[in-house]
């Protein structure tokens, strides 16, 4: 009776470790804080390849309720890829869309706009990646969605696509 | 010729060394051993040169310059990322099982071990 009872624990704790493997292979792997305070500073960034300054706020048009900022650099692959989803998003109406140019040199990612086209409404620099760090990123590309308050709305990490655009539309409209 | 060459990998290496951007700031470095670099998991932003970590290292550098507390400087970060970017959880809500449940099986380990040797000595008692 002893040997049954240890070996019927065996066999659910084995079943129970099995299940979690499993589950976890369709995980996530990088871990994406939900209890992150959702409100940005108004900051001030400088503007990509001029020597103006913008505070975050101040970047919004009348009508606009609405801010996709995009962090991106010519060296980074995806965002070649991704590119063409984010030419979708400056059709979008009442949306700002704001482009963040990460640690870059000013050479290669205006290269990068000649051969890709500039979909953005305006560019800003973050030479140092510090900027970035206000936005609770975590490197290129990533896209945020932030409110007239400047909350974060939305973020997503790595690559958008045309799921991602259509439910940036959605929240638009 | 020799002796010069070795002059001069020796400065060449001390050159680079105290040269480190971060390495002249203690205090960077001190921080920064606590924070896991949260896209190279399994490596703090002190040992990653990924460009994440760098700018970690840099924000740590323009914040303490402007005079912030090494407490700000870790409130700042959770805000911005959650808890899980400082490697010693906070005591809260969340990790309450967490801290408490070793002290629990401390405790009840002890109780198992006092247990067991009483019961020895009983045992002992009865057989002299």
């Amino acid at each position: 009776m002893r040997i049954r009872l240890s070996f019927i624990f065996l066999l659910i704790l084995v079943l129970l470790i099995t299940l979690i493997f499993y589950k976890s292979l369709f995980e996530e792997k990088n871990y994406i804080p939900k209890n992150i305070n959702n409100k940005i500073e108004n900051i001030l960034i400088k503007e990509f390849n001029t020597d103006n300054n913008f505070l975050l706020k101040n970047l919004f048009d009348e009508k606009e309720e609405l801010m996709a900022i995009n962090i991106w650099a010519s060296w980074c692959l995806p965002c070649r890829e991704e590119h063409k989803y984010i030419q979708n998003l400056s059709r979008i109406d009442n949306l700002k869309l704001v482009g963040l140019n990460y640690k870059d040199k000013t050479k290669n990612a205006q290269k990068f706009l000649e051969d890709f086209g500039n979909p953005f409404d305006i560019i800003l620099s973050d030479t140092d990646g510090t900027k970035s760090i206000f936005l609770g990123a975590y490197g290129v590309p990533e896209t945020l969605i932030l409110d007239s308050e400047l909350k974060i709305l939305k973020k997503y990490i790595g690559p958008i696509d045309s799921n991602i655009v259509g439910e940036i539309k959605n929240l638009a409209n | 010729m020799k002796s010069f060459k070795f002059i001069f990998f020796f400065l060449f290496f001390i050159f680079f060394n105290l040269n480190n951007v971060y390495g002249e700031n203690a205090k960077v470095d001190e921080i920064s051993k606590n924070l896991r670099c949260l896209i190279c998991q399994g490596q703090s932003v002190y040992d990653s040169q990924s460009e994440f970590a760098l700018s970690v290292k840099t924000l740590i550098l323009n914040k303490l310059e402007s005079g912030s507390s090494e407490k700000d400087i870790y409130d700042f970060l959770k805000s911005k990322y959650g808890n899980w970017i400082v490697y010693e959880p906070e005591f809260n809500n969340y990790t309450l099982i967490l801290w408490i449940l070793p002290l629990f099986l401390f405790i009840f380990g002890g109780f198992l071990i006092a247990r067991k040797v009483i019961i020895n000595r009983d045992k002992n008692e009865t057989y002299k």
